[in-house]
């Protein structure tokens, strides 16, 4: 009985219980705090109603929302077709067909998402506006009587974000067709049906959930533009949040445009979580059969398209930007530039380290204090990847320079002093943290799973704890976790535009900054040099993103 | 009904199935045993048209479907093929996976019929569940619903028990049977387990790196193997070294053993004898003893592992009611009306 009673004794005083309650407190108001946060901008919006709207909404609802409304849903619509029909065709062409240089388009279709919006849209600004020279070739061969079928801004933008954001719908519903798809053709095969009815009666049908899935995020995509639709000039929820906080210093109309675009957004991410759970269910085992073998004229007709839509929205603009950036390279490369390079790389250095290191604190807590309640603030706080940056730029502008506002006030009343918080960097960094808390969070969260609890009792079997468990057992594992969580981040910066350009700080130009700009100006020829900058930025993420795809 | 003459396959430069020769009659459950990797699966898939042969040919019901400059696509075999994994459609219920094969038939008629094949494998109350709703052996019948519905005029199975544990094996082995024996439909089927072959096949055949060894009926195939690769892979046995002494006689250490030959050896000449488990039969009035040094009980029998005084060690297949420790010393005696005997290597 004695030694029962000491043994268990020993046992009650090994097990870490006292420390792991009082530590699982703090963790749990760390998530509080982050969650906090990065959810401001919502709250600021969910609240705004209840500020004095005065005459806003009468106003707004006459010359602003309809219009904006109108080319939003046409916005959306449009680049569900454009990537639906490139996605999905591209997607099962290379995972279900054997033609020449699958195996090159398998990763190269996936180029073009290296390439901002904006970037793509001035490329073809370039080409195709008047004195360009597609409608130049047009006139010398018809004349200038036969008028050339322009696009217009709602086309032009449909067209450009359906090409930079095909690749969503391919990269899903390519790990559909590649898991499932062959052998149930082959099912489909042997219930007597022809390999390419097949596409409509199995594959199409099948993958339905893992389509939608990369559609939601297409339109999640679309709603947050910002970049192209200003640079065809057509009127979306985001261009006329800029236009009241820029043309008519509208704060609080700026606001309300807010609260309508994240009540769309919101639409799109439930049905997106919606179609990833039903994809969930439905996913089963990968076995591979054999590729279809089109014949000679069908497997040339495949590569044909394939090289058609990676031209366009990728080898094309990108040639144009690099040939146009080595001519303007001598007269245009000096001083200014290494400004907005300096000034670029600190800003994407900064929040790179910083959005990494909550993304990590936010997962070492809900893991060590993984309540329900951590586990849905956790979701909570990694909800801003959704938000548009238009959206976040004024959720957190408003409330901190209203807190900057109340600390004038209150301390340096009449002395004359003024803390500069509400133009300084902490709108910006807070905004970006928000928008890209989730990028790092999925990489380090991942990984985080993969260090099983066992694994860390087996190491304090073994007599490893503390800081040496830490860095035997986490730090290794994790490290390439943290590599790419800095990365995705640091490019996500780089190519950021609406954020930047609405809350930055005078002299804090960025080159996307400065290739707005110029393309704001119709300089298309110097805005390819910073330009360059970013699309070679661009191309880190892909590489990262097709090596895991494979 | 089903001919394969001397079929060749290969993936690039690697030969995966080599002079592959046999003939199943109209009604009849072939079996193809092997290893992993011995080109079973292949097999299948060449016959259901998802590969080509390089050469020789492929024919169900004198049509040929592979040949020299032929092949006629999967679609339009009229084969039914029950996948490893099952293949289920993840996005339509049992119901509409069995429909699915009949889309050549009315809505309504699909639909009876899809109904009636899947009360045949005992699922009629799970028509509307969806496969990540089903068991791995009730996602397995509805596999062989979808399969059998269209009427084929060849069923081809690969591995079809070897996700399923072993009690489901035998029930549904047993119930696979008497579904195709009372449709009559004629089926290959690809198999790694002996013990699941046997329950199923008329015919049976050993494939081993892309040759057909042997292709004969399962009671030929188990008591009569071509090769020691044949004889090995289908139970299990001993070999006893032993001389040939005469017609039908070989000496060995536990003495003259006698029994029909097939083929005939020079006199003197040394072979290797294979006993099985059931070639050695527990007798207590015997005077050849030999000592138990393992056993493994069965349920229904015992397999003991014996040891000679010779030193021979011996496997033995005794009802379970023989219940003998280890260490003991039982009387044994020898059974062997075929003897299965191959040169000494």
């Amino acid at each position: 009985m004695a030694d029962t009673g000491i043994l268990r004794a020993r046992l009650a005083a090994a097990r870490p219980q006292f420390r792991a309650t009082a530590s699982g407190r703090g963790f749990g108001l760390l998530i509080w705090l982050i969650a906090l946060v990065a959810s401001t901008p919502l709250l600021v919006a969910v609240f705004s109603f209840a500020f004095d709207t005065g005459d806003i909404w009468p106003h707004l609802l006459r010359y602003v929302l309809p219009e904006a409304m109108l080319n939003t849903l046409v916005l959306v619509l449009g680049v569900m077709v454009v990537t639906t029909i490139l996605g999905v065709s591209l997607a099962w062409f290379v995972a279900t067909c054997e033609f020449p240089g699958r195996g090159f388009f398998n990763w190269a279709l996936l180029l073009p998402m290296a390439m901002p919006g904006y970037v793509l849209g001035f490329a073809f600004a370039a080409l195709f506006e008047y004195t360009g020279p597609v409608q130049g070739a047009w006139r010398d061969l018809f004349g200038a009587s036969l008028p050339f079928p322009a696009l217009g801004a709602a086309g032009a933008s449909i067209l450009t974000l359906g090409l930079v954001l095909y690749p969503y719908v391919f990269l899903i519903a390519r790990h559909a067709f590649a898991t499932q798809g062959v052998r149930s053709l082959e099912v489909a095969q042997s219930c007597g049906i022809r390999p390419w009815h097949g596409f409509f009666r199995v594959s199409l049908p099948m993958a339905r959930p893992w389509i939608a899935a990369g559609l939601s995020l297409a339109v999640m995509e679309s709603l947050a533009d910002f970049g192209t639709v200003q640079l065809f000039n057509y009127t979306t929820f985001t261009t006329a949040i800029y236009r009241s906080w820029y043309g008519l210093f509208s704060l609080q109309s700026a606001l309300q445009l807010s609260v309508v675009l994240v009540a769309l957004v919101l639409i799109a991410l439930v049905l997106e979580k919606r179609f990833r759970g039903e994809s969930r269910y439905t996913a089963t085992s990968g076995a591979a059969g054999r590729r279809i073998r089109p014949g000679r004229a069908g497997a040339a007709a495949i590569t044909a398209w394939c090289s058609l839509v990676l031209i366009i929205a990728f080898t094309l603009p990108a040639g144009l930007i690099l040939a146009w950036s080595v001519q303007s390279f001598t007269s245009e490369f000096d001083d200014r530039y290494w400004q907005l390079a300096a000034n670029t790389l600190t800003l994407a250095t900064v929040a790179a380290l910083l959005i990494t290191a909550v993304a990590l604190l936010l997962g070492f807590a809900v893991r060590h204090a993984p309540t329900a309640i951590n586990r849905g603030l956790s979701r909570i706080a990694t909800l801003g990847y959704a938000i548009p940056g238009t959206v976040l730029a004024v959720g957190f502008f408003v409330p901190v320079a209203w807190l900057s506002g109340r600390v004038n006030d209150w301390f340096f009343a009449g002395s004359g002093t003024v803390v500069a918080l509400q133009g300084g960097l902490a709108v910006v960094f807070l905004a970006y943290l928000a928008r890209y808390l989730a990028v790092a969070h999925s990489s380090v969260d991942s990984a985080l799973l993969r260090i099983r609890p066992s694994v860390e009792d087996a190491a304090r079997g073994m007599g490893v704890s503390g800081v040496r468990l830490l860095a035997k057992v986490h730090i290794p594992i994790l490290r390439p976790a943290i590599v790419t969580a800095l990365l995705l981040v640091f490019v996500d910066v780089m190519k950021e535009l609406p954020i930047t350009l609405m809350t930055r700080p005078f002299g804090w130009d960025t080159l996307a900054v400065r290739v707005f700009q110029l393309t704001t100006e119709g300089q298309w020829q110097l805005a390819a040099l910073p330009a360059l900058a970013i699309v070679v930025a661009g191309l880190i993420p892909v590489t990262i993103l097709s090596r895991r795809g494979n | 009904m089903l001919e394969l003459i001397d079929v060749e396959h290969s993936y690039g430069d690697q030969p995966v199935l080599r002079g592959v020769t046999l003939a199943l009659p109209e009604g009849h459950i072939g079996c193809i045993l092997g290893p992993s990797g011995c080109g079973k699966t292949t097999l299948l898939r060449c016959v259901a048209g998802f590969e080509r042969v390089n050469a020789g040919e492929i024919r169900a019901a004198g049509d040929v479907l592979s040949g020299p400059g032929h092949h006629a696509p999967a679609e339009q075999r009229r084969i039914g093929m029950v996948f490893q994994d099952y293949a289920l459609l993840p996005h339509l219920t049992a119901q509409r996976n069995v429909e699915f094969a009949l889309h050549e038939k009315p809505a309504k008629e699909a639909r009876q019929l899809a109904a009636s094949f899947l009360e045949r494998v005992g699922l009629a109350g799970l028509a509307e569940r969806f496969p990540h709703e089903l068991s791995g052996g009730q996602q397995q019948r509805v596999a062989i619903a979808r399969a059998l519905a269209p009427e084929p005029r060849l069923l081809l199975m690969d591995e079809p028990f070897s996700n399923l544990d072993m009690s489901m094996r035998q029930s549904l082995g047993q119930e696979v049977r008497d579904l195709l024996k009372q449709l009559g439909t004629t089926s290959l089927v690809a198999m790694h387990d002996h013990h699941d072959a046997f329950a199923l096949a008329d015919d049976a055949g050993v494939l081993h790196q892309g040759e057909l060894l042997q292709w004969d009926t399962a009671y030929q195939l188990y008591h009569r193997p071509v090769s020691r690769f044949v004889a090995s892979f289908v139970g299990k046995g001993v070999w006893l070294p032993g001389r040939i002494n005469g017609d039908d006689t070989v000496d060995t250490e536990l003495g003259v053993i006698r029994g029909r030959l097939k083929q005939t050896f020079p006199k003197g000449a040394r072979v290797e004898l294979l006993l099985r488990p059931d070639d050695v039969v527990h007798d207590d009035d015997s005077s050849m003893k030999a000592e138990v040094i393992a056993r493994q009980f069965k349920g229904s029998e015992f397999l003991y592992e014996l040891k000679t005084d010779s030193g021979t060690r011996l496997l033995s297949s005794v009802p379970s009611h023989h219940n003998h420790p280890v260490g003991e010393k039982i009387g044994i005696r020898l059974e062997t009306d075929h003897m299965v005997v191959f040169p000494a290597e």
